[in-house]
């Protein structure tokens, strides 16, 4: 019983590749690449899209239990088949276009939104022999691929040329950047104690999940992540209750089907890289492949960050941008300079760390974190640091003369 | 196979291909329904027009937006320099470290304080404020 990492697996992916190889005539190796390339990625890409179909009707199914209310529970049992019906309805749904919206702008963002969202699968360990892509550069190609979904709803309040869109765009994408920011400042933590941007590297270097290791990048990382993929705590860009429906108001058909298959697929694939940086990917105990225990730990992490969602009300914009930049900017150079410090007084000459060395590290950053969270939540309450202050509104006048 | 360097991003792009060609057959295959007459297809001009809450459209995209958009962008571009400065540092912290000493660290510390002082002034002067 050790936490290691499992060379077994249930799919092995270079096995497919053999296969392929051996069905072809000797010397096409080039092809049996390829090939075994292209069937890999339609496997990954519709186990994707069909687990996203499953969620749907998790997320649906949980929050109506966390609301006391039951949620779809007709077709099929406990409602199951209802992303079946969902899709049927809208494939076969009138797809209209606003005579002044900008046809090819409006009919490729959700293209632009979906393939970065599954891009970023691309280079996600799913155990130690299957991925896709092993990149030397993983981390940065998720976090290059991931900004991606800003341009991809701006195109689409542009493109749909309604201002609630419009505004529900150009709130989203300031919101995004924002959060883009701490999101990519809190995995430079991860990078410091693994020492490689690999996402297979990074699992390596987690003898005890990072998650406990330094607590405060998880945080960050959560928070701004829950923001990039715009999940109730950090709403900003649908908005329902001031926007219409933000970016997707003037979608319909096939078109909304795939913004929110994009949507809902994001909290999937960002639950997937937070096991991968924070929580040890496929490592896990003996007798359990490594593919099982990913899946387990991404299911936890969806759970959690579901029932973050059904738990805490929607910010208000100027809070939302307020945490981004006053206090998740903070918080991580902090976090950034503490695992730096540590870093330099455990390492030995190799720059090695042990797994004894970093409990004590843990510890240490336990206390920070606690520490920094207290002393950030004080500072974001008062607001002595401003020096202009906010003018009262008119009605508050109103209502004191009223009195 | 699987180790080689180029392969690796040679499978990025077949990925790629792959996930461009399933949103794109999707949109397709709407448009498919709609030939054959499977999905409804009956424009009119109040189903074209831009939605305004039950009123005709009173104003379209172009309407004025707050400068505070414009002056979160610039610090927005400002501090993402600064993320790519931080990752080849990070990357390459615990080797440098260990030959160099706490060196390496202070020489990203004068560089973050630097920037730090700029996000000091940004928050003093209001930048940071929303309202």
């Amino acid at each position: 019983m050790s936490y290691e990492i499992h060379a077994a697996g249930i799919l092995d992916f270079g096995s497919i590749y053999a296969f392929i190889d051996s069905l072809l005539p000797e010397g096409l190796d080039w092809l049996a690449f390829t090939v075994g390339g292209f069937v890999l990625s339609f496997i990954v890409i519709n186990a994707l899209v069909m687990s996203t179909a499953v969620y749907t009707w998790f997320e649906r199914r949980t929050l109506g239990r966390f609301q006391n209310r039951l949620g779809p529970n007709r077709w099929g049992p406990f409602g199951v088949l209802q992303p079946i019906a969902d899709l049927v309805k809208l494939i076969t749904k009138e797809d209209t276009t606003p005579d002044d919206a900008d046809r090819w702008v409006m009919t490729l963002a959700p293209v632009v939104l979906l393939v970065p969202t599954l891009l970023v699968v691309a280079v996600v360990p799913f155990g130690q022999d299957s991925f896709l892509g092993r990149l030397n550069i993983g981390i940065l190609f998720v976090l290059g691929v991931t900004s991606v979904n800003t341009i991809a709803i701006f195109m689409a309040g542009w493109g749909s040329a309604n201002k609630y869109a419009m505004l529900g765009a150009m709130r989203g994408v300031a919101m995004l950047v924002s959060y883009e920011v701490p999101m990519a400042l809190g995995v430079v933590g991860v990078v410091l104690l693994s020492g490689s941007l690999a996402l297979f590297d990074i699992v390596e270097a987690q003898p005890i999940p990072f998650l406990l290791v330094q607590p405060l990048g998880f945080l960050i990382f959560v928070a701004a992540a829950s923001a990039e993929m715009s999940r109730t705590p950090f709403d900003q860009i649908e908005a329902e209750s001031e926007l219409g429906s933000g970016y997707n108001t003037e979608y319909s058909g096939i078109k909304f089907a795939l913004l929110f298959l994009a949507e809902f697929m994001a909290p999937l694939i960002n639950s997937m890289i937070i096991v991968v940086l924070f929580l040890g990917g496929t490592r896990g105990f003996s007798p359990v492949p490594g593919q099982i225990w990913f899946i387990l730990k991404t299911f936890a992490v969806v759970f959690a960050l579901l029932w973050v969602r059904a738990t805490w009300p929607r910010l208000r914009v100027d809070q939302i941008m307020g945490f981004a930049w006053k206090g998740l900017f903070a918080l991580s150079l902090v976090n950034i300079f503490a695992i730096a410090i540590e870093v330099v007084i455990f390492q030995d000459e190799t720059g090695a760390i042990t797994a004894g060395q970093m409990w004590i590290m843990a510890a240490i950053n336990w206390a920070i974190t606690i520490a920094a969270v207290v002393v950030t939540a004080r500072t974001l309450g008062q607001r002595k640091l401003e020096r202009r202050r906010a003018s009262p509104s008119p009605l508050a006048n109103m209502y004191a003369e009223a009195d | 196979m699987l180790d080689d360097y180029f392969r690796q991003y040679a499978l990025i792009a077949i990925f790629a291909a792959v996930a461009v060609a399933i949103p794109v057959g999707m949109l397709i295959a709407s448009w498919v329904l709609s030939v054959l007459r499977i999905r409804p297809y009956a424009p009119d001009s109040v189903k074209k027009a831009i939605y305004e809450c039950g009123f005709e459209t009173l104003s379209g995209r172009w309407s004025q937006f707050n400068f505070r958009f414009y002056s979160f962008a610039l610090i927005f571009v400002v501090f993402d320099v600064e993320v790519v400065f931080l990752f080849p540092w990070a990357a390459g912290f615990g080797l440098l470290s260990a030959q160099f000493g706490a060196f390496v660290l202070i020489e990203m510390a004068v560089f973050v304080a630097i920037l730090v002082v700029g996000w000091l002034y940004a928050w003093r002067k209001g930048s940071l404020e929303w309202s």
